[in-house]
Formats: structure tokens, C-alpha cells, sequence
């Protein structure tokens, strides 16, 4: 029966059945809500035989998660933003020792300036730790991603994190079809761990290792990211037959036959542009959507099989590489290589900046009218003016002073609705 | 195991060797039983003091737990010493992750044991004062505040020695480190710095803390023996001197170790629950000049004109720590 649920109790429910043994997890917004329900559910014994611990930082609950693990209990913790980055030296030591952690982050914006709305900077910054990585595109989606990341994790001995966008879904009451228990004991075997921390069978976990063998233990962990190219599919296909929904997989491709133009995004932005692909389509425009689920792996064949066909592919996405340009853009350009389709780097939702239906329908306006330079990367809804205003006052004086606050104080205060209004 | 003849001594400072010794009191090291949990083959120089503090470390652990014990290493010397890929000195289940999260990742291995209803086997966690007080702090804080059921040991030979001896939050005043040598008007370390942990330790009201030297390895084991009788978070800090780091002889390690618990400079001692329960008297006191001399870290003090002053300053340093925790014995100091 579908329950009306905020999403992050979702997601601390759907945590629970997968029956976690060690949660170590520090508070950070917007994934607070999840921890809180996770300690209250083990305060209460509804998840029984679990182990809370509440850790001094972020960089804690990885390492802790990472000592669970090695021990052979089902670890699980989750972040945001600056907690993740803080969590990045361990997170290459989970992967790197083949770990298979899940983790959920709340995707948020990374400062300065200091920000906790959402978007993609944090989980893209870590793309390479070795992690692979899920992207919910709706409530339902992220409490399914759970139990496929378990599943995918522990047959892989890889650590998963499900990316999920903060307060967009994280703080959202959606109707979301919750599992039972029964469901998911089925679908989850017990976690046997490839390596454990045994005094009846003694091993060497995490030995220094020299020029003689480290390129072949990395190919290795790059050989079980190719081998979660297939794993990924196979346990959404496992999952669809158990729960009879479709969830997960590798790339979610929309009204693709025949499309020219297609907008390429990851998250609860895929759910707006399939809208806008509706309209465009009622107009009798032939525009598509692909929504990346899986973006590490990275899905290159896959990608260049859906996007093949199309003329113009735009990149939308919610972080990007300062000073180069998109990710998601670069990775896709990469899987289009000798190709003749277009692709436009759009960087778009910084920092909790609504994506709207009207905002990509005037996008899409621009690519189909030749308007997008695709050379270049485009920041969709960047108040030039403001820019323009900055970057005038910063070229007098010697110490022009910090930017943030400057551009804040030009724009009024902004819950009164008086902009520009302020002395500059 | 075949026999293997012991060689007995007495060292004259009023450290009872394993011959005087009934059998049952002798040290787990005198016992052909011993686990040799950090076996022969590896790499660390000769006389390290870590090596010697680890293996007498483990091997009371292992004798203290039946053998049910596993142990978590923070990256150093002691962890690049004993595992050049693909060998490894560990005969115990050992796990190596980071340098700053040793604490960390032993209160997860420990959560992980008391969820799956195996907490009969103890987790024990290894770093050096690097790992210790400066980078993993925060974590073994953490840990401590917990109470998590764990046995962190710091094998404190005052500086940064796996990365080319450099100074860390442990080295004392006015010792040359890579980073801190004798130049300028002030050589060495600065004065008025530098922590020691064994007392934040205490302040956390943990079970048990205690410091130890590798000069007595029976106090040392007892200590060992003492933390496993406890559940929570215990402390032990090992002052392990280093050859390399020093510049002292490698014959010298325990000698060194010795004075330094004599002069005064480091006191060994046990508290329960915040409060001071023991300190090991000072049997025979030397002035801290006797310490200092044979280590070249502290060669600018001596040299012509030398640094009496400095050297005065150390002295009052010892005498301030002899005061505070009552080294030594009444109508002695």
C-alpha cells in the first residue's frame, strides 16, 4: 500500500529492512532527517541487531563504517555537501580496499560561499573515488536504490552510494510504495563478506603496497566498476521481478525513437524535463530525455547507443568542473566521440536555484533557434546583470572585498521581495 | 615450537629480570607460548622501540584474550614496517586504512564484533603519536567520549619519523626535528608547546589510561593485561624511543627509555575513571642531562658554547612533572 511520506523517512524505512549492522553517521543538512529516524528506529528496536554510532565527523563515520565493514557487518551511513568532502580521504580507502558501504547522500551545494540548498557539486567532486554512484530521480526511486545498492554492493564488494536530491526529495512528501520486510529479506541474500577481520582465519587488510603491484590492484578496482556495468542491470531486471516496479538500471531513456534534440540530467530533474519533452513533443518537436542513473560507472556504450542518433544533445546538470566546463557534459562528449551530434554544456540549479518546466522549455527554445554556443558553457538563469555589476566594482580599488556578500547586498533582501533596492 | 634457550639478565636498575621470576610471572615475551602476533622479517630499523613496544603490546593482548583479538593500525612506521606488499609480520587478523582514523575504524570494528554477537573478541588500536595526538585526535576523542570497547595504543616516539622525522604535537622542547632544527636564537622545538595525552585522556573519564615504557616490559604487559580486564574505551601511551629520529645508538633504545622515566621527563602512571590510581616512583633519579647527551636531537645543547640554559630549562621541566604526579618517594625530591 503506498504510504504519503517524507523522503527521508522513506529512505531511513527502506534502510531499515535492508537490516544495516553498523549505521555511523554526524549530522549535516539536509540528510539529518534520515539519521534521526535511522537512531530512532534502532532506539526502538524496530531495527534490531543494529549498532548506532554517533561519530565526531564525517571523516568518523566513513572510517568507522570502513572498520565495520572489514569486520563483516553490513555498514551503512549517510552525508551531504561539506561532509562528504570531509569524508573524501575515506572514501577512496573504502573503495580502495573493496568495501561495500552504502551510502546515501543528500546532494547539496559545496562553499564558499556556505550554502545548503541542493545540487550536484558534492557527490560529482567524489565521481572518481572509486564509488559507484546512483542517482534517484524520484522518492520511490531512492527508497528502491537502497535495496539494489545493498544487493549491488555486497555481490561486488564495492561501496555504492545513492545520490539523492537534498530537500527536493530529501524533504518532500511524496506517495512512495514501501517494501516489507519480507520483500526484501528475499531480495537481499546475507552479507558474506570477501575479506574479514577473523582471529580463526588471520588476514593483512590494507598492506602498503610499492611500483610492483599498486597498478594492478587499481585495475582491479576499475575492472569491478566495468563488471557493475553489467551487475547494475541485472539487479534493477532481479528487483523489477520481485517488487514488480521498474527501478534503477543504468540510463532511464525517454521518447527517444526518433529524437533530434535530447536533454541528458541526472535526479529529481529528469522528472521536469520529461514534462517539458510532453510539451515539446505536442508541438511536434522530436525531443528526447535520457536521465542517467548510473553515473559511475560511467555507461559509455550505453550512453552512445541511446544518444547515437540524435543531432543535438543537451547536457543539463546541476554541478560542473571550474575553469573546464560540464562533467556530465565532458563524459558524454566522450561517449559520442566520432559522432556527429552537438553537445551543450548547461549548467543549471546551483545552489537550490529552481530547474523549471518554463526555464528548459526556453532552453531548448535556444538550442532548436541556434542561440547556445555549444563551444562554450552555458550558465542557465545567471543574472548577468548582477555579474556585470561585481565584476565592474572589482576592477576599482585595491581591495575590492569579498564577492558574496557584495552581490547579496545588490540584490536586496531577497525574502522581502526588495531587490536592487539596497545602496550598493 | 622448539625450545629456544632464553637469555636472562639483570639490569641492574632495579628491574627484575625473568630469572628471579617464577614461571607464572615472567613476561608472555619469556613464554615459548607467546603468539608472536608482529613476527621476525620485517623492516624496522634496528633498535626501534615501536617494534619492541608493539610486539610485547600484542602478544599480552593476545595472551589477555585467548588469542580473540584484533587490531586496527593508523598509517606510520609501525604499519610500513610490517607490511611491504605482499609480505606481512601481522599473525593476527590486523586492518590498515588511513593515518587520521585509526580510532574510527577500531570503534567500527568493535561495533561491528557487539553486532554480530562476537564482542568476546577485543579490538585493539595502534598508532604512533603522529596518528595519535596531532591528525587522528579528533577520532580517538570520539572514541574515548563513546566509551567504545577499545584498547588504543600510542607508541609516542615524539615525532614524525616515517616521513623523515619532523615534529609532531608529542615532541618535547628544544629537541632538533627535519622541521624544527638548531638554527636561530631559539634551536630545536619551541618551549610552552605540545600536549601530553595520557592526562586529555583522563579527562574523559574513560576506564583506564596508563603510560609505559620500553624500558620496564613487565609494567608494560601488566598494563596490558589491566586495560583487557576493563570494557570501554582504555588508553595506553608507550614512550618508544627511535634510533633514527634521535640520533641515538640502536643499543641504546631501552637505556634511553629508562632515563627518560628517571629523569622525570616522562611519567609512567595508571588512572581509573579520571582519577590517578599509581604512578611508578623514580628509583634512582638522573638529572635530565644524562637523557639528553646521548641523543644528537639535543647535540646543540651541549656543543661549545652549548646551551645550559636550555638545558636548565628541561631540568625545571622534569622537576615540575616529578612535582605534579609525586615521582618521587618522600624526603627524595
Amino acid at each position: 500500500m503506498p504510504s504519503q511520506i517524507e523522503g527521508s523517512q522513506a529512505v531511513a524505512r527502506a534502510v531499515t529492512l535492508c537490516r544495516p549492522q553498523v549505521i555511523a553517521a554526524y549530522p549535516i543538512s539536509p540528510q539529518t532527517h534520515i539519521v534521526e529516524s535511522l537512531s530512532d528506529r534502532v532506539r526502538t528496536g524496530e531495527l534490531a541487531g543494529c549498532e548506532y554510532l554517533m561519530v565526531e565527523s564525517e571523516f568518523g563515520a566513513m572510517s568507522a563504517c570502513i572498520g565495520a565493514s572489514a569486520a563483516g557487518a553490513r555498514s551503512y551511513t549517510a552525508t551531504s555537501s561539506q561532509g562528504l568532502l570531509f569524508m573524501a580521504e575515506a572514501l577512496f580507502n573504502a573503495s580502495g580496499l573493496g568495501l561495500p558501504v552504502v551510502m546515501t547522500v543528500a546532494n547539496r551545494a559545496i562553499g564558499a560561499p556556505i550554502n545548503i540548498w541542493n545540487d550536484h557539486s558534492d557527490s560529482m567532486a567524489m565521481r572518481d573515488s572509486g564509488w559507484v554512484q546512483l542517482y534517484a530521480e524520484s522518492n520511490q526511486e531512492a527508497v528502491d536504490l537502497h535495496a539494489q545498492a545493498f544487493r549491488l554492493a555486497e555481490t561486488l564488494s564495492v561501496p555504492v552510494m545513492v545520490c539523492m536530491d537534498g530537500f527536493v526529495l530529501t524533504h518532500a512528501f511524496e506517495q512512495v510504495e514501501l517494501p516489507s520486510q519480507e520483500q526484501v529479506d528475499d531480495f537481499l541474500c546475507p552479507f558474506v563478506p570477501q575479506q574479514a577481520l577473523d582471529p580463526d582465519d588471520p588476514v593483512t587488510i590494507g598492506a602498503m603496497v610499492g611500483p610492483e603491484a599498486f597498478a594492478e590492484v587499481k585495475y582491479l578496482m576499475h575492472a569491478k566498476q566495468v563488471a557493475a556495468l553489467d551487475e547494475v542491470p541485472r539487479v534493477a531486471h532481479a528487483f523489477r521481478e520481485s517488487f514488480g516496479r521498474p527501478s534503477g538500471g543504468l540510463l532511464k531513456p525517454y521518447r527517444l525513437e526518433d529524437a533530434d534534440t535530447v536533454v541528458v540530467t541526472l535526479g529529481s530533474t529528469l522528472g521536469t524535463v520529461e514534462e517539458v519533452v510532453d510539451g515539446l513533443r505536442d508541438d511536434g518537436l522530436r525531443v528526447g530525455a535520457l536521465g542517467i542513473t548510473c553515473f559511475r560507472p560511467w555507461p559509455l556504450t550505453e550512453v552512445r547507443e541511446a544518444l547515437g542518433r540524435a543531432a543535438r544533445v543537451v547536457v543539463v546538470e546541476r554541478a560542473f568542473a571550474v575553469g573546464a566546463g560540464g562533467i556530465v557534459g565532458q563524459n558524454t562528449r566522450d561517449a559520442l566521440r566520432g559522432l556527429p551530434a552537438q553537445v551543450y554544456d548547461v549548467v543549471a540549479g546551483l545552489g537550490g536555484r529552481p530547474i523549471t518546466r518554463a526555464g528548459v522549455r526556453s532552453l531548448v527554445d535556444d538550442v532548436l533557434g541556434d542561440r547556445l554556443d555549444p563551444t562554450r558553457l552555458h550558465f542557465h538563469d545567471l543574472d548577468h546583470a548582477l555579474v556585470q555589476r561585481e565584476l565592474e566594482r572589482s576592477r576599482h580599488g585595491a581591495r575590492p572585498g569579498p564577492h558574496a556578500e557584495h552581490m547579496l547586498r545588490a540584490l536586496g533582501t531577497v525574502a522581502s521581495g526588495v531587490h536592487d533596492g539596497a545602496p550598493g | 615450537m622448539a625450545f629456544q634457550q632464553l637469555k636472562l639478565y639483570q639490569t641492574g636498575t632495579f628491574v627484575a629480570g625473568n630469572r628471579l621470576l617464577d614461571p607464572e610471572q615472567r613476561t608472555v615475551q619469556a613464554r615459548t607460548g607467546r603468539s608472536n602476533s608482529l613476527t621476525s622479517g620485517h623492516r624496522a630499523c634496528r633498535g626501534c622501540g615501536e617494534a619492541l613496544g608493539a610486539r610485547y603490546v600484542l602478544d599480552a593482548a593476545m595472551r589477555a584474550t585467548d588469542g580473540q583479538l584484533v587490531a586496527v593500525n593508523s598509517t606510520g612506521c609501525l604499519e610500513v614496517f610490517s607490511t611491504p606488499y605482499p609480505e606481512s609480520s601481522w599473525q593476527l587478523p590486523w586492518l590498515h586504512s588511513l593515518f587520521g582514523n585509526g580510532p574510527a575504524v577500531a570503534s567500527g570494528v568493535a561495533a561491528a564484533l557487539r553486532a554480530q554477537g562476537r564482542d568476546h573478541i577485543r579490538v585493539i588500536g595502534q598508532a604512533g603519536d603522529g596518528g595519535t595526538v596531532d591528525i587522528g585526535f579528533g577520532a580517538l576523542s570520539g572514541m574515548f567520549e563513546r566509551n567504545d570497547d577499545v584498547l588504543f595504543v600510542c607508541y609516542d616516539n615524539e615525532g614524525y619519523m616515517n616521513t623523515g622525522v619532523q615534529r609532531s604535537g608529542a615532541t618535547p622542547p628544544a629537541a632538533r626535528t627535519a622541521n624544527t632544527k638548531a638554527l636561530g636564537p631559539e634551536p630545536g622545538n619551541a618551549f610552552g608547546q605540545g600536549k601530553f595525552v595520557p592526562l586529555i585522556a583522563m579527562a574523559h573519564e574513560i576506564p583506564y589510561v596508563a603510560t609505559a615504557t620500553v624500558a620496564d616490559l613487565h609494567d608494560l604487559e601488566h598494563k596490558v593485561e589491566t586495560a583487557m580486564r576493563f570494557r570501554g574505551a582504555r588508553y595506553l601511551h608507550v614512550f618508544v624511543p627511535c634510533p633514527l629520529g634521535w640520533g641515538a645508538a640502536s643499543e641504546d633504545t631501552v637505556k634511553l627509555a629508562r632515563l627518560a622515566k628517571e629523569s622525570g621527563l616522562f611519567p609512567v602512571l595508571e588512572a581509573e575513571h579520571g582519577e590517578l590510581t599509581d604512578v611508578s616512583p623514580i628509583r634512582r633519579q638522573v638529572p635530565v642531562e644524562e637523557y639528553l647527551r646521548p641523543q644528537k636531537r639535543y647535540a646543540h645543547l651541549f656543543g661549545d658554547p652549548g646551551r645550559p640554559d636550555v638545558v636548565a630549562r628541561l631540568q625545571a621541566r622534569a622537576d615540575r612533572t616529578i612535582a605534579r604526579f609525586g615521582l618521587l618517594p618522600e624526603g627524595e625530591d
